[in-house]
């Protein structure tokens, strides 16, 4: 009898061209997500040793970390982004790789197209030189982030050179209450198990709490498990991940889908497998989780104080958590609910798809942005985008004072023009509150789309569940 | 790649822990299409002030850490984002050890692409490491691959564990796609299993 295996072990398994006797791996590589920023020296690479890309069908290329939320006719007026963008479209002409330009209907985030194109399949392997490609582990695929020489590697060979990773389980039992979302399971977890708790592993995610997400719940969470150290997130293929699927540009159609689904439903965990870690947590206790530090696992619910350096007791900690207060400039045992804000960033892989959308504009419909306040919304992509004004959403958010900007990376890494200026606070609902990831001296928040629509609506963080009608 | 066989050189001290690779080069950096050039903004804005003077505090601006070629850092090296410009800039620098009790998965990885050595060793023996390197030019230490070997400046000899296969890619500087291509009869076989068993992919 086979011993029972782990999703990520039979996709491992699968996937394993060659073992060296030392565990060293070679594992093949079904779709390579390829973006602007982390390529340009990998194809440079190629094109010194005279070598091309072995296989530019598993390959799609999309510019979204450097480009402009607005006025998208003008171009690209920053010279240096423009150099990066022009460099990738000349080099997916040279090497034949499909793209998608930016006037494309198609065009945004790599994380948020590669699911919604049905590039992204359950139990692929996916890379792509960023380290939020976990989040297609949404989907049942091993997805994870690799640097511009493994990019080199993965074009030239379809390859890579590999690990193998450690097992660990995370069960969300229970229910999310309202006004609870997936962003504030996986906030608390990483506040549970610390941005490198993970390291070395791959995450699954179980348990009846993610069973009940939408896929777009539960990207949100395979997204951040990289916040959490992880090499990667997975969760099961199941019928929500088949509907999801089902008739996208580039999932299997006829013969071909009944083949795959066949085949998906048998990489779920076998009964019994062996986990190297698990943890569990209850969702029913859950309340909506805020950030308050320079690191993703300074993570409190909202309902919290900011912390005290004072009742640390490891003098290496009291002198980190010193130092992220008077970056953020908070005071001591000042109520969370009550930081002030001046900018909300809805958007990015974590958070900008349609149902992000639809949560934020739930809180925001018929109220206004604060006075004071900068609000935007940023969807994840040209489909994202047309979707949410079809449904009249854009004209919500535009009523009550927001900005409706076109799809891309925008204020999550600020590598554009949409950044905070020195000493802004953000409400955000992207994944990184590092010093200066939203712009030098800006100070960034976490949160989730409900709950950064609420303060935008106040003024300052908020816990939505005094906004929503029980 | 350049080998990496054993580094004798001053070591910089960075008392920092979960040093994220937004830190390590912020993103304005990311923008350039080579790999070179980066050293300069190596932990830019700790470095630098926003008028472009230097962070008379911060060490690599303390004439003895100028010209350092090891840097000693605390737990969770590197996290955050892929970005290979991290290691580039580190390079470029002029350091090519990291030594820390734990660091990031991706980056850990992208050290060993660009022949940087990247050294994980128990927290104690970091902070013996972290005090040596604080003693300024003479923090002079030595790091011997081969034999695996750490010496502080005080003589301190500590052994650290490393992978094989990627201690023999990084003592030969053998470049890992060249490697892979040896083995191209075994991926076709692979790809041809592939598309009778997944045709869908
Ligand atoms: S949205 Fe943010 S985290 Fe996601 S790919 Fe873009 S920059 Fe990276």
């Amino acid at each position: 009898m086979n011993l029972p295996r782990t999703l990520f072990d039979k996709i491992w398994d699968g996937h394993l061209v060659h073992e060296q006797d030392d565990g060293t791996c070679l594992i093949y590589i079904d779709r390579h997500l390829v973006h602007e920023v982390t390529s340009p020296q990998a194809f440079e690479g190629l094109r010194v040793a005279g070598r091309g890309v072995r296989c530019p069908e598993g390959t799609l290329a999309v510019a979204d970390h450097n480009i402009p939320t607005i006025n998208r006719a003008a171009g690209i007026t920053e010279e240096t982004s423009r150099i990066q963008v022009e460099t990738l479209e000349r080099n997916v002409s040279e090497f034949g790789v499909p793209y998608l330009p930016l006037n494309d209907s198609r065009q945004g985030i790599v994380h948020i197209i590669g699911p919604e194109l049905g590039f992204t399949l359950p139990g692929a392997t996916i890379v792509c030189g960023d380290s939020h490609t976990s989040t297609h582990g949404a989907c049942g695929a091993l997805a994870f982030g690799i640097g511009t020489s493994e990019v080199e590697h993965v074009l030239a060979t379809q390859t890579l050179i590999q690990k193998r990773p450690q097992n660990m389980r995370i069960t969300v039992d229970g229910r999310c209450g309202t006004g609870v979302t997936a962003k504030d399971v996986i906030l608390s977890i990483i506040a549970q198990i610390g941005t490198a708790g993970a390291t070395g592993h791959v995450i699954e995610y179980a348990g009846p709490a993610i069973k009940e997400l939408s896929m777009e719940g539960r990207m949100t969470v395979c997204n951040m498990s990289v916040e959490a150290g992880a090499r990667a997130g997975l969760i099961a293929p199941d019928e929500v991940t088949f509907e999801y699927l089902l008739g996208r540009e580039m999932s299997p159609k006829g013969g071909a889908w009944e083949l795959a689904i066949a085949d998906w439903r048998a990489l779920p965990s076998d009964e019994n497998a062996v986990y190297d870690r698990e943890i569990s947590l209850d969702a029913d206790d859950l309340v909506p989780h805020v950030t308050w530090g320079t690191s993703p696992q300074d993570t409190l619910p909202v309902t919290s104080r900011v912390p005290n350096p004072e009742s640390e007791v490891d003098a290496g900690r009291r002198t980190s958590l010193e130092r992220s207060l008077s970056y953020m400039d908070l005071v001591p045992g000042t109520p969370l609910a009550e930081v002030p804000i001046d900018r909300v960033f809805i958007g990015s892989c974590t958070n900008g798809r349609i149902e992000d959308l639809r949560e934020a504009a739930a809180v925001a419909a018929g109220r206004q942005v604060a006075q004071g306040v900068g609000a935007m919304i940023v969807p994840g992509s040209g489909l994202v985008k047309e979707e949410a004004e079809e449904e009249g959403l854009d004209k919500i958010f535009v009523d009550a004072g927001f900005e409706w900007r076109e799809p891309g990376c925008s204020m999550c890494l600020a590598m554009n023009a949409d950044r905070l200026e020195p000493g802004e606070r953000c409400a955000s609902t992207s994944n990184r509150n590092f010093e200066g990831r939203q712009g030098r001296g800006g100070r960034t928040h976490l949160m989730s789309p409900a709950m950064a629509a609420a303060a935008a609506v106040t003024g300052h963080i908020t816990d939505v569940r005094d906004l929503i009608d029980k | 790649m350049d080998k990496f066989t054993t580094l004798t050189g001053v070591a910089a001290p960075l008392r920092m822990i979960n040093v994220d690779t937004d830190r390590i080069i912020p993103k304005q950096f990311l923008k350039t299409i080579k790999r070179t050039g980066l050293g300069e903004f190596l932990f830019n804005d700790l470095r630098y002030n926003p008028d472009g003077s230097e962070v008379a505090g911060f060490v690599l601006n303390q004439s003895a850490y100028r010209n350092a070629k090891i840097l000693v850092a605390g737990d969770n090296f590197g996290c955050g984002s892929s970005r290979e410009h991290a290691p580039w800039a580190i390079l470029d620098f002029g350091i090519s050890c990291i030594i820390a009790p734990s660091f990031a998965d991706i980056f850990y990885n992208n050290c060993f692409k660009n022949g940087i050595l990247p050294v994980s060793l128990p927290e104690e023996q970091v902070s013996t490491l972290l005090e040596g390197a604080e003693s300024g030019a003479n923090a002079i230490f030595t790091v011997d691959l081969d034999n695996q070997l750490v010496t502080g400046p005080n003589g301190e000899l500590f052994e650290f564990e490393i992978d094989p296969f990627r201690k023999h890619c990084l003592f030969n500087g053998l470049d890992d796609i060249g490697l892979t291509l040896e083995k191209i009869a075994k991926i076709e076989t692979f790809e041809q299993k592939r598309s009778v068993q997944y045709p869908w992919l």
